[in-house]
């Protein structure tokens, strides 16, 4: 009997455990206050504010607390988590330690230059990697997240149309693109024009061209797009773009696909955001933090934010001496923490393990959309990069929908793809494996598809009632928005 | 390689099942001219010890380490950090989890964030807390993007100019694109934000003051809010030390209607600047016109209790250009982190805790006064202010750096006109002998 | 979601091509959404309301539906002024699910009253769901 026989879902025992304020007693405490070893100092009676409304809680009621939540959680490192355009690799644990190394961690981001070689050296290196691992020529580390980048980018576009001595009001933005590229460009005043992708899923230069004007500051595409394909004519795409005085800005993220395949200055990209915690392997943490760096050509590097970090001689420093920088996006160099992950994971991988990830999470995706394709429908049937997308077409006759096939992987122990994106495929399915996915795994998660679609056709109610196994299910998240309650009741 | 687990056999035989007789011929789609074809000259890939005496290099090379007193806050505080907060914001069920959009799998992050949100809305005296922006700065300008939105045809902001010169800037790079004017509020001899000019001001959508601002010293908030409030504007109140609310009075008892400012001070270490943690919240009225994640309550189909993300028609995913902001990610497992704090720190904790910030630096003050020193601000501060020292500091400050002790930050390269003086940060970290030490040298 | 055959459509009344209804009511007319609209929506949670006073042209945005996953805007059938609008719908939004044609949304006094004629009667609307 092979080891994956076994299904990888089953139960387990799940504590209830309370919100903190309904936890502890007044006179605990969780923490090891210091002394007073110097005289209690007079102050303003009417600076003082009422005291906190914190509970006091013991250093074991904390541990208790959080440990019996991360137990209803789930993780890149509970199991497989397809997320399409997500990249949910697996999160390196030595990266955690290069990140807290007591100097580094303790490192005060306004200290001077001769103090912080250490780590103006790491940010200068790991500039230097992304160039050459983009194509592109200078980097900034300042973004804290990809759509960060992506309103640097925008800001960036702003700036250098105002340097040409014009200001221009539009971007094109494709159908498929991620919310962030539109929500990115209106930060910055432009207005969004759509771009109708094609019945192949890909950008009709034609369009591009008919669209295209001198009151278009450029357009916003992402590539391979957000289908999980190769836009084929992108150099045309960029040359339409460029020959009207525009700029092209390029959505990196799902850069996992293509690492060593594509050079995106070739591409015709001007500026490109890369994100940290997809490619690079940095930890997603809930939400965030993740980083978004911003790589551009060398005629825009004039604009990117300050400071700057340069060499000068064997040492380091910053430079804010830039005229046409369009100023700072962060209080201080980014997320620091995560860029040290990044930097150990490309040290760790190196050129040629960085190149291989593409070519398996890109062999990975095909491999599963080949499994699996003649049992949901593949609204796209070409070759994929790194994530395929089906869609829920099948199962309309069973009444079964993508939510419901997603649930119901809950119970088999995966987390769900990205469902209902792109908005351009009905009841999309995207799934990207990722390249830290071995064979067994993949597997036993085409098995479990499988036996999902077989269930929607015998037991559908099985599917429109999962997940069963969790600790709750089916969230009302009708009531919740009708009624918020963002906050809990106070304690008097 | 051991992040990429796929025999040779394996590859062939998935190679086969796809139809492709090599990795390469994945990649038949892409055109020749787009293809890399430089050298990359990347290091040679590092084992992981070798990545470890890589990092430990780097890291010797610092000129400060983690023993050393660093008397500088500026945005970035030293404040210790229990070992449990380590351990419990570096478990992996919370780490490497990804955005709760699947509830039923992350009601771990969700009932977290829950908790983050009620514990920071209590204490900055508000009805509404969003799960995290990426740090103080941007979520000062995106506050102030909110009051503009909510004010709908204003066009100007009014900014002080003792809010930290690096918060300021990053207003002015999100700010000034879409055309939007602001107008700098001068800082008093007392150290305060002067009010004066607020009245004279129209078209004001929103006015920030940051409390304790940038020079340490604690603004009044409550005269800050009627001003602006009688200007027709929203009241933004920002902040770089929240350990400061837990002595002073919180910013949404004096009025003010967003909050917002830096959570790094709450178990984040300082990390060269990050991740930090924007702490965002606002009075209940304008909770539709908030930016970020909202985690609420709700109940499970058998009644349980439980949490989502919601209000989500705010967010870029949905709403797109007609979105509150852009922002997607956050920076959630510092929110985390922060609520583990608080948690850790109590409702008396704090008070202890804030009360030995602003006890150890007021002993520095006193004794830097004794040894000829000016306080520059007479307003009243929590745990860092100005000095001017009678002779020129810069070879007491080399001295007391060879004796692993970094004595302030000089503000002359953010503020000309106070080239020359010293801000000084006195937390918990600091004790009684370094400022012994300090103001032996000084009085030498 | 409801098949065509299965919508209701009132006959006193007349919709946009964007799914309002229009209504008069003596000289002010009523404003809503159709059975059709607030199926395709979904659960609404939240509308968003115009302000006592505001003046729209026919076609302009006044407001919005929100589900939990979708914002709808609406359009005015015809320009007015805003002379009311159902404060019911901040605790109860479900009504507009619920009773599309009895829950009205703002009531307008229109300034061309002409502008109702140019609206789909129910059999023209029933072609539009149609086509």
């Amino acid at each position: 009997m092979s080891a994956t026989s076994e299904p990888l879902g089953t139960g387990g025992l799940i504590f209830n455990e309370p919100l903190l304020w309904h936890k502890g007693r007044k006179g605990r405490t969780g923490m090891s206050i210091p002394a007073g070893d110097v005289p209690a100092a007079a102050i303003d009676d009417a600076l003082l504010g009422e005291p906190v409304d914190f509970p006091d809680l013991s250093e074991i009621d904390v541990v208790r607390h959080y440990t019996r939540l991360s137990q209803w959680n789930f993780g890149v490192d509970s199991g497989m988590y397809p997320l399409g355009s997500c990249t949910m690799k697996y999160n390196p644990k030595t990266n955690e330690r290069q990140a807290a190394t007591p100097a580094i961690a303790a490192a005060h981001p306004m200290l001077a230059d001769e103090l912080c070689q250490g780590t103006l050296r790491l940010l200068f290196e790991l500039q230097r990697s992304l160039a050459a691992i983009t194509g592109l020529d200078a980097i900034s580390l300042q973004p804290a997240a990809g759509a960060h980048g992506e309103l640097t980018g925008m800001l960036i576009f702003h700036a250098w149309h105002r340097h040409q001595g014009a200001q221009r009001r539009k971007i094109l933005i494709p159908d498929t693109a991620h919310g962030t590229n539109p929500a990115s460009a209106a930060l910055c005043g432009y207005q969004a024009v759509a771009i109708k992708s094609d019945d192949r899923g890909m950008l009709d230069p034609a369009l591009v061209a008919e669209l295209m004007d001198e009151d278009t500051a450029g357009i916003m595409l992402t590539n391979p797009n957000t289908l999980g394909l190769f836009e084929e004519r992108i150099r045309e795409i960029a040359a339409i773009v460029h020959a009207k005085g525009g700029l092209v800005y390029g959505d990196g993220a799902n850069m996992n696909a293509v690492l060593g395949v594509i050079d995106a200055k070739r591409c015709g990209i001007d500026v490109l955001h890369l994100n940290l915690h997809k490619t690079f392997s940095t930890p997603h943490g809930g939400g965030g933090p993740g980083a978004g760096p911003v790589c551009v050509t060398s005629e825009l590097e004039p604009f990117l934010p300050v400071p700057r970090v340069v060499k000068e001689g064997g040492s380091f420093r910053l430079d804010s001496d830039r005229p046409l920088s369009v100023g700072r996006i962060h209080a201080f160099h980014g997320n620091f923490g995560i860029l040290v992950r990044a930097y150990s994971y490309i040290l760790t991988m190196g050129e040629a393990g960085l190149k291989q990830a593409s070519r398996l999470a890109v062999l990975n995706a095909n491999y599963i959309k080949e499994r699996l394709k003649d049992v949901l429908h593949l609204p796209y049937d070409r070759p994929c990069m790194h994530e395929c997308v089906f869609s829920d077409l099948n199962q309309q006759a069973q009444k079964i929908t993508t939510l419901d096939m997603a649930k119901r992987l809950i119970d088999y122990g995966y987390h769900p793809p990205t469902i209902y994106f792109p908005l351009v495929v009905h009841g999309a399915l995207m799934i990207e494996p990722t390249e830290t996915e071995c064979k067994d795994d993949l597997d036993q998660f085409i098995a479990t598809l499988r036996t999902i679609v077989r269930e929607a056709e015998e037991q559908p109610d099985l599917l429109r009632q999962a997940p069963h196994r969790t600790k709750v299910r089916r969230l009302d998240e009708v009531q919740a928005a009708r009624c918020p309650c963002l906050i809990g009741p106070s304690a008097g | 390689m051991r992040y990429l687990p796929h025999t040779p056999e394996e590859i062939d035989a998935m190679l086969a099942a796809v139809g492709a007789a090599s990795l390469d011929e994945l990649f038949a789609s892409v055109p020749a001219d787009c293809r890399m074809t430089r050298a990359w000259d990347l290091p040679a890939p590092k084992t992981e010890w070798e990545l470890n005496d890589h990092l430990r290099a780097l890291a010797a090379s610092m000129g400060v380490n983690e023993q050393t007193a660093v008397l500088v806050g500026a945005g970035s505080y030293h404040h210790h950090i229990p070992e449990t907060i380590r351990v419990l914001a570096g478990r992996s069920e919370f780490l490497t989890a990804y955005t709760p959009y699947q509830p039923e799998m992350a009601q771990g992050t969700l009932q977290g964030i829950f908790e983050y949100q009620t514990l920071t809305a209590r204490l900055l005296g508000v009805d509404v807390v969003n799960a995290s922006m990426y740090d103080g700065a941007s979520a000062l300008a995106e506050a102030l993007l909110m009051g503009l939105r909510i004010a709908k045809k204003k066009r100007r902001v009014a900014v002080a100019r003792a809010i930290h010169p690096h918060y300021r800037a990053v207003v002015r790079a999100y700010l000034e694109p879409a055309g939007f004017e602001i107008v700098e509020l001068d800082t008093l001899d007392s150290g305060r934000t002067d009010l004066g000019g607020l009245g004279s001001l129209d078209d004001l959508a929103a006015a920030a003051l940051q409390s304790p601002n940038f020079f340490g010293v604690i603004e009044d908030l409550d005269s800050a809010a009627a001003a602006i409030h009688q200007a027709g504007a929203l009241f933004v109140a920002c902040f770089t030390e929240p350990l400061a609310y837990g002595l002073c009075r919180n910013p949404g008892s004096c009025g003010a209607d967003i909050v917002c400012g830096e959570g790094q001070s709450f178990g984040l270490p300082r990390s060269f600047g990050g991740p930090n943690l924007g702490m965002f919240g606002c009075k209940e009225p304008f909770t539709r016109n908030m930016p970020g994640r909202l985690v609420g309550e709700t109940r499970d189909v058998e009644g349980r209790r439980g949490y989502v993300l919601t209000l989500a028609t705010r967010e870029q995913h949905i709403r797109r250009e007609k979105a509150t902001s852009n922002i997607c990610s956050n920076q959630g497992i510092c929110a985390l982190t922060a609520a583990m704090y608080m948690a850790s720190l109590g409702g008396t904790g704090i008070r202890q805790l804030a009360r030995l910030n602003y006890d150890r630096s007021e002993y520095l003050k006193n004794l830097l006064i004794k040894a000829g020193a000016r306080i520059v601000f007479a307003g009243p501060t929590f745990n860092e202010f100005v000095v001017e020292f009678a002779a020129d500091f810069r070879p007491v400050r080399e001295r007391l750096l060879a004796k692993n002790i970094v004595a302030g930050l000089e503000l002359g390269t953010l503020y000309p006109d106070m080239a020359g003086r010293y801000l000084f940060c006195v937390t918990e970290t600091i004790d009684r002998q370094t400022m012994d030490t300090i103001a032996a040298e000084v009085g030498a | 979601m409801k098949e065509i055959e299965e919508l209701k459509l009132p006959d006193d009344i007349r919709y946009t091509d964007d799914h309002e209804w229009a209504k008069i009511t003596g000289d002010t007319v009523l404003v809503g959404v159709s059975d059709y609209a607030q199926d395709q929506m979904g659960d609404v949670v939240f509308v968003e309301l115009p302000a006592i006073g505001d003046t729209f042209a026919k076609g302009d945005e006044f407001g919005t539906l929100e589900s939990v996953k979708a914002v709808s805007e609406l359009y005015m059938p015809m320009s007015g002024e805003v002379i009311a609008v159902n404060t019911a719908l901040a605790d109860s939004p479900e009504l507009i699910n619920q009773q599309p044609y009895a829950t009205w949304i703002v009531e307008i006094k229109p300034s061309d009253p002409s502008e109702y004629g140019q609206l789909h009667d129910a059999a023209s609307y029933l072609q539009l769901l149609k086509g």
